[in-house]
């Protein structure tokens, strides 16, 4: 007997908007309108500026360790415009401000969440996402779990789940890429491939030539996508959503990006990246390009820029002054949310701040009356 | 002698071990080239070669059942894992394999792994980067447990974990990472694990404690007036643990306050406490108290301190059981 091929496959790459604003216009075909690019490219302005200035607000000492999203503003937006705001459902993991905005969280959630404030985690009614995920690639299975869902209830809604190219190496990743193909649940895995895991690159990570072709493990679409092409990520969005809302299961987008900053304000990313690496990115940034594209089309200049900026920081200190204008939690916010009702004894702890039974019943110490101090 | 702080103390010593045994291999997230995002395997990867010192693809689970191999096949692997939190993923490998093998080969294959992983709160982390598990892996047969307070204790047990036969964790409290330096002394030198160590001598109270909240200690010392007589005793390791000393001390001082960060409901003070009740039942002039974390989810920063056994909490516990 010959051997024969049993499978064969291929990853396609996608591009509409290259790096210097040049648009493939067939491509581009029913993706999006002058205006929605025009609106997209301020918000994406101003989440670069808050981006920074959330950097500024750790480095002062007015918040804790931030993960900058810089430079991966396209992927976050391109695929979350696509989704249905109040219908599909976002979770995310933590360097994707830009989706959750664009998917209706008002922004000073995040930064209270990095404030060291769980109530940045408590999602307003209708906001459909869950709270950042700070683990790495455990949120997938959550995303795959609410899919099965509304397929159960023959709802017509997705969930989009955000990860990193080193997520991809958990375990918990492959499980959620399982389960939603064989139960063909209505999930969309996107994957912001920023080429680095904290210090580890993406070819040290992995031997695949694209974190796109994971998905031909389990059955299931996989692109790979210009990260920093709004027109790309929305397009390639745009059809896995279709096919998923029409029973066609789950699908998986690579976007191919960078993370032009440290992993985190806690990180150097000078101890193990090239400069020459970063700059050749750079280039590549989304905001240039998407503004190269405005210009050349005759809908953005410099003066347009100047108002876009200035705009985009009186909205930005907006954001920073309610975020720091909420008060530290009541004490009590530590148990209020453990359980639905709270056990006796969390409440004893709760009402008297103390886990000695001695301090929680002074009585029992024959203190009451005596001479020694309880602070 | 030079002066270390924690940080030193451990990459210096895993530099000795190398060095020393050349089965001594160190795997993880971001170990290598970046140094760990502590800097506690900083320079490492330079010296000792990329086949040493390994940046693992991210993957918890991976880094633990992986190092169960390593050591299988004569390798002595010392895994990092980032944070305490992200244990998770390699809970199934540490506790239902790393600790098993010895029992279930009937001695034919043992595992010995140190597995390093920072814990406790205190530095403004984010969401599960501040917990303290220690109770949870104590309680799995065929794990030792390991939690240095000062960077000396850390040299002799780190060495003591790396030349034990079986898996040892060994938790570095990132609040006392970088918080002082002591001269740590040149010699090969190892603490056996299971021995704790008598901090301050005293007569009327024993404080029984391991980890960060040993200054936390100290500081509740120093509020208490001057001629209350304490004896404060770092546990060191948490499995096995110093039974001996902590039974000698209660039954000399007739009182004891345990002190952790961890949830006080099954903490291992609950075990502490279970053990002096059973040894010391007619020299006990008090009840045991216990000042822990509550049985709460670890808070964000805002509040971590006031989830944390700061010092008046542990001062005040002290007081009253002295008052009893």
């Amino acid at each position: 007997m010959p051997k024969k091929v049993v499978y064969e496959a291929a990853i396609e790459y996608l591009q509409i908007l290259d790096e210097n604003g040049n648009l493939d216009k067939n491509l581009a075909k029913d993706t999006l309108t002058d205006e929605e690019v025009l609106s997209l490219y301020e918000q994406m302005v101003t989440y670069r500026h808050l981006d920074e200035v959330a950097f500024k607000l750790q480095r002062s000492g007015r918040m804790g360790t931030y993960p900058q999203n810089k430079g991966q503003e396209a992927a976050a937006m391109g695929t979350a415009f696509a989704a249905k705001k109040g219908i599909d459902f976002l979770v995310p993991c933590y360097r994707e401000n830009a989706a959750l905005f664009m998917h209706g969280l008002p922004p000073h959630y995040i930064l209270l969440h990095w404030m060291g404030d769980e109530r940045g985690n408590q999602i307003p009614e209708g906001v459909h996402c869950t709270p950042l995920s700070i683990p790495i690639g455990t949120q997938m299975l959550h995303a795959a779990g609410i899919a099965w869902a509304y397929k159960i209830r023959k709802e017509p809604r997705c969930a989009l789940t955000y990860f990193g190219d080193g997520a991809t190496s958990e375990g918990d990743f492959h499980e959620a890429m399982n389960f939603a193909s064989v139960l063909q649940a209505p999930c969309i895995f996107i994957c912001q491939n920023n080429q680095w895991a904290i210090s580890v690159p993406r070819e040290v990570q992995m031997n695949s030539e694209t974190v796109a072709q994971k998905a031909l493990a389990y059955g299931m679409p996989g692109i790979q996508v210009d990260g920093n092409d709004l027109f790309a990520v929305y397009k390639a969005t745009r059809e896995a959503l279709d096919r998923a809302r029409a029973g066609g299961g789950p699908s998986f987008i690579e976007c191919v990006t960078y993370r032009l900053a440290d992993h985190t304000t806690a990180d150097d990313a000078r101890r193990y990246r090239d400069p020459k690496e970063v700059e050749a990115w750079v280039a590549k940034d989304p905001i240039i390009r998407h503004r190269r594209y405005l210009e050349s089309k005759g809908l953005w200049d410099d003066a347009k820029q100047a108002a876009a900026e200035a705009k985009a920081k009186t909205i930005v200190s907006e954001i920073v002054k309610t975020a720091e204008s909420i008060a530290k939690p009541a004490i009590t916010d530590i148990f209020d949310y453990t359980f639905a009702e709270l056990p006796t004894d969390l409440i004893r702890q709760r009402d008297t701040m103390r886990t000695s039974s001695l301090g929680q019943n002074p009585e029992q110490a024959g203190l009451t009356g005596s001479s020694v101090e309880v602070a | 002698m030079p002066e270390m702080n924690l940080v030193q103390a451990i990459n210096s010593t895993l530099a000795h071990e190398m060095e020393r045994d050349e089965r001594v291999v160190v795997l993880g997230e971001d170990v290598g080239l970046n140094g760990g995002v502590f800097r506690v395997t900083e320079g490492l990867q330079a010296r000792f070669g990329a086949e040493r010192v390994v940046d693992t693809p991210l993957a918890e689970s991976g880094i633990m059942g992986s190092a169960v191999g390593l050591a299988m096949a004569g390798m002595r692997p010392v895994p990092e894992i980032q944070f305490e939190g992200f244990l998770g993923p390699a809970y199934d490998q540490l506790v239902n394999h790393a600790a098993r093998y010895r029992t279930r080969s009937r001695g034919a294959i043992t595992i010995p792994l140190t597995v390093r992983v920072p814990v406790g709160g205190g530095i403004h982390a984010p969401e599960l980067h501040s917990d303290s598990p220690e109770a949870i892996y104590a309680h799995h047969p065929g794990l030792k447990v390991v939690m240095p307070s000062t960077p000396s204790d850390a040299k002799g047990l780190l060495l003591a974990a790396i030349r034990d036969p079986d898996p040892v964790v060994f938790f570095e409290p990132k609040r006392v990472y970088r918080s002082f330096k002591e001269d740590v002394s040149d010699e090969d030198y190892t603490i056996e694990i299971g021995k704790a160590k008598v901090v301050s001598e005293g007569e009327h109270v024993t404080v029984v404690t391991w980890g960060a909240p040993v200054f936390q200690c100290l500081a509740a010392m120093d509020e208490l007036p001057e001629d209350v007589s304490v004896e404060l005793i770092d546990l060191r390791s948490i499995y096995p643990w110093d039974i001996d000393c902590v039974v000698e001390s209660v039954r000399k001082t007739g009182r004891c306050v345990v002190v952790h960060e961890a949830p006080k409901t099954c903490g291992f003070g609950a075990e502490i406490s279970s053990t002096i009740q059973e040894q010391c039942f007619l020299h006990l002039q008090a009840p045991v108290q216990r000042v822990a974390g509550f049985d709460t989810v670890m808070p964000y920063y805002k509040l971590e301190l006031e989830y944390m056994p700061e010092a008046p909490r542990i001062a005040e516990a002290i007081r009253q059981v002295l008052a009893y």
